[in-house]
Order: structure tokens, then C-alpha cells, then sequence
């Protein structure tokens, strides 16, 4: 099963491959890996996303914890989450199909970030699902590259009251 | 004031109550040797090699409980560190290895002598450091020796840049540090504590296993009281030697691979096992899924990570072994009273009649050495006062079967990495905290010479290890595994050319002796252990001599072979490849 664990770092060198060095040495995979300093300009956090079993995922979660280095670490499937990525998208479209492209960028909220005579590049934020959808929907379109942010997720706040 | 950060090293070494460093020289290490040239207070003993010093810093660690200190220098230096390093790290042993490194503004160049070691030994040790700015350096170091030897021990690695080491800062000496991202769970949760021990009042046929986590939280006496209290078993794995008395009544021996078979039964048969500071290696469990099919499982241990890393759990409790036991025995004594005695006369008579079945033994004979005998032989003329230390392999497995261990650290092997080359500086390392004791490295001719080299150190401080060499002209574990499972296809295990021990120890300004019969055994050991000398004892053993009892890799414990099955019945048991 695909899993979103989010872990508070010490913000040095070197942490960034400790972690991934974990992984590496056990042969399990990082589907996606994001960084980004907190509030604290001394911690970082990393939304990893990987795929195991329960005991993999276990272990996997236990090691990040075992790392000096980590001061917290969560598995957001276990909490209720929010969950976004974001891909920078080049198209080519035919002449005929640009309106189209524009159309589809527009249902998806998407922005145009770039325009050259022949090319588009849009953003686009959602959660992995609608990521995808747009993909699948501008392959057809003529996608030169894209680039995918790896996916980012925060914890929600509790809302209800007792 | 301010002072070098060569000086910094090593007062704060001094702060740490270091009083040996194992090390080499070289040129970027060259300003702490020089700040060494006119110290009193740290003896550095000047290795042949840096492997061997690592190895040393690691045996004088085990041996004594201190954190054990290698000094070296860059890129090969450093490199050379890297063996020593993953030793103590599978084994969970505190050791800090300071390397050398090129000047800051060098890093990255390729510069002479470079290696990038923080990145080659971030996977076989617990945390390392390049130091950066010379303020950091007394806080990094005292932060060094409390990782190494704190939570889960291990091998911790400071990189120094020689600027680092020339350059001038004031000598702040930290009172205490605080990690925020690490704080190991050092108290047992209650909870769990009495679940374990309603769990053990009804079991009826419990064994404990004591692993070397025993040995590193000073946990023997713990054990010991649980289960003499509760009448339970114990089996020491290889790591758990000593951790448990050898000759106690209710010592079973080693588990596993070459485990006694009264062990490996009675784990197979049993009800509960109370794991202490073991980790499940696959060496002792064997296959998987056929170990200990009936038991319920208790998993004491500090690492996290080791609790259902290979086998399920139902009461685990993360905690350092001895305060978790103290408040297990406590629980228990203050509970229900059970007539323990009663209790376990039936499982105990039931592993009377194992141990009797099939002892440990072997087959003495007049006219060729049998290795056991030569173990036996040292165990008994040392009244098993001794420290020993092995090497991997044949040696590795008689030493932990034929001799007995009544007091922890008194045995120092290589149990995870299972490093051939080990057992020799790992001697010396002893022998430099307990000058005064016997200290002998039970070796193969295969091993010793893996570091053989080392026996300069030892001549040259006076360091007087007895080194038994079990000589069969043969990497002996290779040949026997060859033997069994690869249809006697002897592949590069003969090692034809062995030097004469004997002129080797000599021409090193050592003693040599040599045994060729068993009636020499006896006065070569003796003579051994009078001289105030580094001494190799050259035993000519029966080459054709195997490791007995033996599972198959990856067959279930109780699958044993024995010494005195027909071949044809060893064949059926088929080693998993």
C-alpha cells in the first residue's frame, strides 16, 4: 500500500541522504521525496511517499524514527490529511487544438505560466488524482515534458468539538 | 584563551576519561600527533594498520564497557576504518574513530589523500560528523561519545579537516548536551512489564534468550535473578556469551546455526521465549517459519527496530535491558507466589533428558589434535579465567562451544559482520584495558593471517596475548560447507601455503610454540601463559574435523546434523543455497 509519511528534520547537511540512504540500503523505493524548511529555519520537514507492506512500512517508519538526525515522524494515512502536488506542463498543440488546451487548463484551474509561439506551459496543483487526469488529458494535445512537484501533505486540524 | 583545535581534541578526550587511543599517523593528522608528542595522560598505541586499531578500539570496548577511541588519517587511512567500523556497528558496540581529513577548502577537490568518509561510513555507523567550525568541536565531540555509548550503542565517526585542527578557538567543555531528535526509551512500559510477567507465570515451558544487548546494558545480574526466581531456561547467542553463566544449571547453551541441540529443542518446543537484548539474526532462528511454532513471544529490547523486524511479537517492550528486567523481577516478586519449583520440574526434567541425549561432545583421539580438545584444554588450565577473543569461522564456533563463560565480556567475537581478521586486535584492545588479565584470541590459520600484522603492536607495548591458532591448512568453514553441500568441491579453501607460525611470531620478537599430539597440548598452553610475551600457539588439529551439531542454512532449527550420523543420512538435509 501507498504511503504519505511526513518527518520533522534537523535542518543540516548531509540529513537529506541519511534519509534516503535508509531507504536505499533496505531496497525500498522513494516514490517521491519533497524538502522544505518550517517555521523553524532550523528544522526542515520531508513529505516522503513509498510503498510497502504493513511490516515494511513499519520498519520503514521505525528507522526514520531511529535516525538521529529526525525528531518526527508521521504516517499520514493515519490522520486525516490534505495532500497537493504541482506539475509544470509543456504542450505543443496543432494550430486547431490550442483553444482546447486553454479550455482544459481552465477546468482544471490551471494557469499559463509560459507562452511561445508554438508552446504553453501550465501549472497545475491538485492531489495526485487530478494531476494524472490532466496528463492523460494532454497527451493527446502534444506534451513536450513536464515536471512534477512530488506530492506535499499536511496534517488537518481537528474540528470537532466534544 | 584560546587554543588549537588539535588541543581541543584531546582535552576533550581527557573530559571523556579516555586514557588509550589506537592510531596511526599521517599528514593531516599530523597537528593532533604533534600535540600528543609531549602528552602524559594518553598513552596512543601506534598500530600497524587501521583496520587492526579500529578493531583494538572495539575489543578494548567490549572487554571493558568504555567507549573505545581510534585515531587515523585521511582517505586510506580512513578508509581502512571502514571494516572495523560496520564490526561494531552490527554488534552494537561504542566506539568513536576520529579520521583526518584534507583542509576545508580542499574538500570536494580530489585533493591528495581525499575520501569522502562521512559518506562512505554513514550506513556502518550510528552517526558522524565533519567538523566545519573549530567551536563546534568540543560540543561534537562530547555529543560523539554519548550517541556512540547511549540508546542502542554503536561506532560513531569524526571527520577533522586539518584546518580544523590548527585553528584556534576557546576550550568550552559542555556540561551536559540535549539532543531533541534523540532520547532512546530507556524505561520498560509498565503495562507491557505485567502483561510479561502474567504471560510468563502461566507458562509452562519458557526459555529465555540473552543476547549481547545483555552484555551492553550490564544486565547479567538481572537476568540471572529472573531466572533462577522463575526457574527458566536460558540460551546465550553468540553476542549473548557470558551474559548468562556457561555452567549454570539452567544454561542451555548457544542457539541456533551451531547451537546445542538441547537449545535449538527446546526453543522449538517451548511456549514463551523471552527475548532479552537479541535481535532474531537469521543464524539463530533459522527458517523462519518453522521457529519456535508454538510459542508466544516477549521482546525486550532498546532498538525499536529490532521488535518484529523477523519475527511476529506478542508483548513487545522497548527498553534498556536492565531496568527493564529489574521491573520485571520486581512485578514478579511482588505478585502471586507460584511454586516455581513445581512448576517447571516437568519442563526441566524434559531438558535433562535433551542434554543427556545428545551432550556437547566430540571424538578424542590419541594421535591427531582435535580443536575442541585444544579448547577444553585452555578453558581448563585457565580455570576459564580468561578473556577470549576469536576470529570467524570453525575457530569461532568451538570457541563458543567448548569453552565456558561464567562472566560477561570475557567473549569477543564478531557475531554480525562475522569479520575474519577481528579476533587478534581485538585482543590487544583487551589486553590494553585489563593489562593484568589472560586475554587469548582462539584463531584460525586462515584468520590470523587477516591481521597478522598487528603482532608489532602487541610485541612493541608489551600487550602479552596468547593467540591459540587452530591450524588445518584450511578456511575450515568454507571446507566444511563444501564438504556437506557442495559435493566435496574443495573451491579455493585450501590455502597450501601457511607460514610457520612459529618463525613468524619469533622474527616479530614474539614467543612461537607448536603442537603436533595431544599429549603436547597441555605444556604448549602452559608454557603460553607463563611468558610475559605476546605468544602464538601453532595447534596442528585434524583438518578433516567439522562444526557439530549443524542446521542447514535455512532449514529449521531442530533439523540437526551430528558428528555421528552416517553420511548418507547428512545428505538428505539440503542447505538452502
Amino acid at each position: 500500500m501507498r504511503h504519505t509519511i511526513s518527518v520533522l528534520v534537523e535542518n543540516k547537511f548531509g540529513v537529506l541522504s541519511r534519509v534516503s540512504g535508509l531507504f536505499s540500503g533496505r531496497g525500498y523505493n522513494i516514490e517521491s521525496i519533497s524538502v522544505g524548511e518550517t517555521l523553524d529555519p532550523k528544522i526542515s520537514i520531508m513529505t516522503i511517499v513509498t510503498k510497502g507492506d504493513d511490516q515494511i512500512i513499519e520498519q520503514i517508519t521505525k528507522q526514520l524514527n531511529k535516525l538521529i538526525d529526525v525528531i518526527k515522524v508521521q504516517d499520514l494515512l493515519e490522520v486525516d490529511h490534505v495532500e497537493r502536488e504541482m506539475v509544470l506542463l509543456k504542450v505543443t498543440p496543432r494550430q486547431e487544438l490550442k483553444g482546447e488546451v486553454l479550455r482544459l487548463a481552465e477546468i482544471f484551474r490551471g494557469r499559463i505560466v509560459d507562452s511561445s509561439p508554438k508552446t504553453y506551459t501550465i501549472e497545475i496543483t491538485g492531489d495526485e488524482k487530478k494531476i494524472e487526469a490532466f496528463i492523460e488529458l494532454m497527451k493527446p494535445m502534444g506534451i513536450k515534458e513536464f515536471v512534477r512537484s512530488g506530492k506535499i501533505a499536511i496534517a488537518r486540524e481537528m474540528t470537532r468539538t466534544r | 584563551m584560546k587554543v588549537s583545535g588539535s588541543q581541543i581534541v584531546i582535552e576533550s578526550l581527557k573530559k571523556e576519561g579516555v586514557k588509550h587511543i589506537f592510531g596511526y599517523p599521517g599528514g593531516v593528522v599530523l597537528n593532533i600527533f604533534d600535540y600528543l608528542y609531549d602528552d602524559k595522560d594518553i598513552q596512543l598505541i601506534l598500530t600497524r594498520h587501521e583496520q587492526g586499531a579500529t578493531h583494538m578500539a572495539d575489543g578494548y570496548s567490549r572487554s571493558s564497557g568504555r567507549v573505545g577511541v581510534a585515531l587515523v588519517t585521511s582517505g586510506p587511512g580512513a578508509t581502512n576504518t571502514v571494516t572495523g567500523l560496520a564490526t561494531a556497528a552490527m554488534d552494537s558496540i561504542p566506539i568513536v574513530v576520529f579520521t583526518g581529513q584534507v583542509p576545508t577548502m580542499l574538500i570536494g577537490n580530489d585533493a591528495f589523500q581525499e575520501a569522502d568518509i562521512v559518506g562512505i561510513t554513514r550506513p556502518c555507523t550510528k552517526y558522524n560528523y565533519l567538523i566545519k567550525d573549530v567551536n563546534d568541536l568540543a560540543y561534537i565531540i562530547k555529543e560523539a561519545f554519548y550517541i556512540a555509548s547511549s540508546g542502542r550503542p554503536g561506532p560513531v565517526l569524526i571527520d577533522l579537516p586539518k584546518d580544523i585542527t590548527a585553528a584556534q578557538a576557546v576550550f568550552n567543555w559542555p556540561d551536559k548536551i540535549n539532543i531533541r531528535s534523540y532520547n532512546p526509551t530507556l524505561e520498560g512500559n509498565k503495562w507491557m512489564i505485567e502483561k510479561a510477567a502474567q504471560v510468563i507465570s502461566k507458562s509452562k515451558k519458557p526459555v529465555i534468550l540473552c543476547g549481547g544487548g545483555v552484555l551492553l546494558s550490564n544486565a547479567s545480574e538481572e537476568l540471572r535473578e529472573l531466572a533462577e526466581f522463575t526457574q527458566i531456561p536460558v540460551s546465550a547467542t553468540l553476542m549473548g556469551i557470558g551474559g548468562f553463566p556457561s555452567t549454570h544449571h539452567l544454561s542451555l547453551g548457544m542457539p541456533g546455526m551451531h547451537g546445542t541441540y538441547y537449545a535449538n529443542m527446546a526453543i522449538q518446543e517451548s511456549d514463551l521465549l523471552i527475548a532479552v537484548g537479541m535481535r532474531f539474526d537469521d543464524r539463530v532462528t533459522g527458517k523462519l517459519d518453522a521457529f519456535a511454532p508454538n510459542a508466544s513471544i516477549i521482546h525486550i529490547d532498546i532498538d525499536p527496530t529490532s521488535i518484529r523486524k523477523n519475527v511476529k511479537v506478542d508483548i513487545p517492550i522497548v527498553g534498556d535491558s536492565k531496568r527493564v528486567l529489574t521491573s520485571l523481577n520486581q512485578v514478579l516478586k511482588e505478585g502471586e507466589k507460584p511454586q516455581w519449583n513445581e512448576i517447571r520440574k516437568q519442563w526441566l526434567k524434559q531438558l535433562d533428558e535433551w542434554k543427556a541425549l545428545r551432550p556437547m561432545s566430540y571424538n578424542y583421539v590419541e594421535d591427531v589434535i582435535k580443536p575442541q580438545y585444544v579448547i577444553e584444554k585452555l578453558y581448563e588450565i585457565t580455570s576459564g579465567d580468561a578473556i577470549i577473543t576469536t576470529e570467524v569461522g570453525q575457530n569461532q564456533m568451538w570457541a563458543a562451544q567448548f569453552f565456558k563463560y561464567d562472566k560477561p565480556r570475557t567473549f569477543l567475537s564478531s557475531g554480525g559482520l562475522g569479520t575474519m581478521g577481528y579476533g587478534f586486535p581485538a585482543a590487544i584492545g583487551a589486553q590494553a584495558a585489563y593489562p593484568d588479565r589472560v586475554v587469548i584470541d582462539v584463531a584460525g590459520d586462515g584468520s590470523i593471517q587477516m591481521n597478522i600484522q598487528e603482532l608489532a603492536t602487541a610485541v612493541l607495548y608489551n600487550l602479552p596475548v596468547k593467540v591459540a591458532i587452530l591450524n588445518n591448512g584450511y578456511l575450515g568453514m568454507v571446507r566444511q560447507w563444501q564438504e556437506l553441500f557442495y559435493k566435496e568441491r574443495y573451491s579455493h579453501s585450501y590455502l597450501s601455503t601457511i607460514p610457520d607460525f612459529v618463525k613468524v611470531a619469533e622474527a616479530y620478537g614474539a614467543v612461537g610454540l607448536r603442537a603436533t599430539k595431544p599429549s603436547e597440548v597441555e605444556d604448549v598452553i602452559r608454557e603460553a601463559l607463563k611468558v610475559k610475551k605476546p605468544v602464538f600457539m601453532d595447534f596442528v588439529i585434524d583438518w578433516k574435523e567439522k562444526v557439530y551439531p549443524m542446521v542447514p542454512a535455512g532449514a529449521p532449527i531442530d533439523q540437526m546434523m551430528f558428528d555421528d550420523e552416517p553420511q548418507k543420512e547428512k545428505k538428505k538435509l539440503k542447505a538452502v543455497k
